[in-house]
């Protein structure tokens, strides 16, 4: 890479795997749970949080050295609500069907413990450049796991990716409905989306023995 | 030459290879094996894993073969309901005959081979991966399936539901014996959220029932408790039916009589515990009562949807459904259930009273047993600490009146 020094493309690659915010750190799975039964919700999901965490990843940054450290907790609740509130304004404007599906966790963004733990974490001690690609990392992380728990929940629980039908017609039973495949309801509630992730950290950690902690 | 020594033999040549755990698991499955320990003083107990395992299919076996004549009876039944005659069940004459064999044996049969290839071979692929010896554990579980099903449930839908039960309810935990939850049920409520359509309704428990839905040939599939919710109920079936079992339900839990056979069996040979039977029954007993109650006391009328199930006589709830099949042989599994004497009343009194509960709550689907089992499964260690933390303060307590 040479947009970017060593150092720097750690904050982006890491997160992704080996110090993922979902599967290692174990955040944020309150809304992998909600709103993975679609992959279309899961993608713009993604896209908010990468807009919030690294826009107010910057924000805190630059406002570090001025923030008296007894009252930051209420100055990022602050900046993560005025971005969240511009997200939904957004999303409400221009993809109403879309922001009815995700109701109120847009809101919840707002409590995504990802955001709140990078703003403490990262931004508080790091300078603007380096607190962005973070906050990027991170929510490419988190977007990672809840496209693919988004894909396997809507393909196996609806038979459809991004809403167009890949496995037939279940009602005109056509595809591999005519072969007597059915749809697993199961797969549209939230547990499932817990045993998905759950799978995912299985794969994960005896894939990288470093990751199993005793 | 016999099998024996042939089994002897691989196990010889494969020793220390990935296959081992397979050729050793068929050996000592079928046979003592040929070594024995040597030196030093060796506990004998006869009551090992796979003995108990044993007697509880042993329990099970009349249930399965009265549930084959069952499918077939409530198939060739419901034939003749739908041309209007209706059937007086008599053992002899009418059950116990070669066609009722044929058709419950074409469909109930399948069940079980799926059943027990799919979980053994799971169990199989876990042992080699892990380098273990295989775990005893599907044996029952296998048979318990097949029990728990309609009859005509695709089979693919019960390959898909054993790989999950195992795998999700049994070897994340770290295999036979560290599982929290049952994982026979873990597989019925896998199916039972992932394929509704085959799990409930008035069409799934008698056999052809679905495909004839809609044509001139329709026959009906509901079961009792399906038609109490609908605040009707079945013709043609009085209480000696429901308790003998020639009524439409789940394979093997119909025939209340062989149920307890089976639960006296099992207590018989210490395997299932009494204690967590008799005070689910208990619990069972006291919220059908509490409805009956409800009732009598007009706080609901007949116009409301829950009247029908909870107008049912509290004895009744005990003959219809599958309350007695959980409590004897899914309640009292070891590894799940309470381990102290007086958990397991309370652990039992539970499931007793909160599968009634849901049983009649439920808007979707009439039967709560295994919902109430799964849940019940989750808070026996719960239960388990606070019975022994409550004698530890007792004999403290004890200790310092004696001190003092």
């Amino acid at each position: 890479m040479g947009l970017l020094s060593k150092k720097d493309a750690k904050l982006i690659t890491d997160p992704l795997a080996d110090n993922n915010p979902i599967t290692i750190q174990v955040l944020g799975i309150c809304s992998a749970l909600a709103i993975t039964a679609e992959l279309k919700a899961s993608l713009v999901m993604g896209i908010a949080v990468m807009f919030v965490l690294g826009i107010g990843n910057v924000v805190i940054s630059l406002m570090r050295n001025i923030i008296p450290s007894k009252i930051r907790i209420i100055v990022q609740l602050i900046v993560v609500a005025a971005l969240v509130i511009i997200v939904d304004q957004v999303l409400k404007a221009f993809a109403y069907e879309l922001s009815k599906t995700l109701s109120v966790f847009v809101g919840l963004i707002i409590t995504n413990c990802i955001i709140m733990g990078r703003f403490e974490a990262f931004a508080l001690a790091n300078k603007p450049w380096r607190s962005f690609l973070d906050g990027i990392g991170n929510s490419l992380g988190y977007a990672v796991i809840l496209i693919i728990v988004g894909f396997f929940r809507e393909l196996l629980g609806s038979g459809t990716l991004f809403g167009i039908p890949v496995l037939g017609d279940p009602i005109e039973k056509t595809g591999v409905y005519a072969l007597g495949y059915e749809n697993n309801g199961f797969m549209l509630m939230p547990p499932m989306a817990l045993i998905i992730v759950g799978l995912i950290i299985w794969v994960q950690r005896s894939r990288n023995k470093a990751l199993i902690e005793d | 030459m016999g099998l024996k020594s042939n089994l002897h033999n691989l196990k010889e040549k494969y020793k220390g290879t990935k296959m081992a755990p397979a050729f050793n698991a068929i050996h000592t499955f079928l046979y003592l094996p040929n070594e024995t320990t040597h030196g030093g003083t060796h506990i004998k107990a006869a009551d090992d894993l796979k003995r108990t395992m044993n007697i509880v299919i042993m329990a099970l076996v009349p249930c399965l073969i009265f549930g084959i004549f069952n499918a077939g009876y409530q198939h060739y039944a419901a034939i003749d309901a739908a041309s209007g005659v209706i059937r007086e069940a008599s053992l002899f004459s009418n059950f116990i005959t070669w066609d009722n064999f044929v058709v419950g044996a074409w469909t109930v049969l399948p069940l079980v081979i799926v059943s027990y290839g799919v979980g053994l071979i799971v169990e199989f692929i876990f042992a080699v991966i892990k380098g273990h010896e295989v775990e005893e554990g599907y044996l029952v579980t296998g048979m318990l399936v097949p029990l728990i099903v309609p009859v005509d449930i695709p089979l693919w839908m019960l390959s898909v539901a054993v790989i999950f039960g195992v795998v999700i309810g049994k070897e994340v935990f770290g295999g036979t014996g560290m599982n929290i939850l049952n994982p026979a049920l873990t597989i019925r409520a896998f199916l039972f959220f992932a394929y509704p359509t085959w799990m409930s309704g008035d069409k799934v428990w008698v056999h052809e029932a679905v495909e004839r839905a809609g044509t001139a040939d329709a026959i009906s599939g509901e079961t009792l408790l399906g038609a109490y919710a609908q605040n009707s109920s079945l013709a043609g079936i009085d209480y000696m039916d429901m308790f003998f079992g020639f009524i439409p339900g789940s394979v093997g839990e119909t025939s209340k009589l062989l149920i307890i056979i089976g639960a006296l069996f099992l207590i018989f040979t210490k395997v299932g515990s009494w204690r967590i039977i008799i005070s689910t029954l208990i619990g069972a007993l006291t919220m059908g009562l509490i409805f009956n109650g409800v009732v009598s006391a007009e706080w609901i009328g007949e116009s409301s949807k829950f009247y029908g199930l909870m107008n049912v006589p509290f004895w009744q709830h005990l003959i219809i459904g599958s309350i007695l099949f959980g409590a004897v042989y899914m309640a009292t599994d070891p590894v799940t259930a309470s381990q102290t004497n007086k958990g397991k009343w309370i652990y039992g009194f539970l499931i007793g009273f909160i599968s009634i509960m849901i049983r009649v709550f439920n808007p979707a689907y009439p039967e709560g047993v295994f919902l109430a089992i799964l849940l019940m499964n989750v808070f026996a260690p719960t239960i388990d600490h606070y019975v022994i933390q409550g004698n530890v303060k007792r004999r403290m307590k004890r200790l310092k009146v004696k001190t003092a």
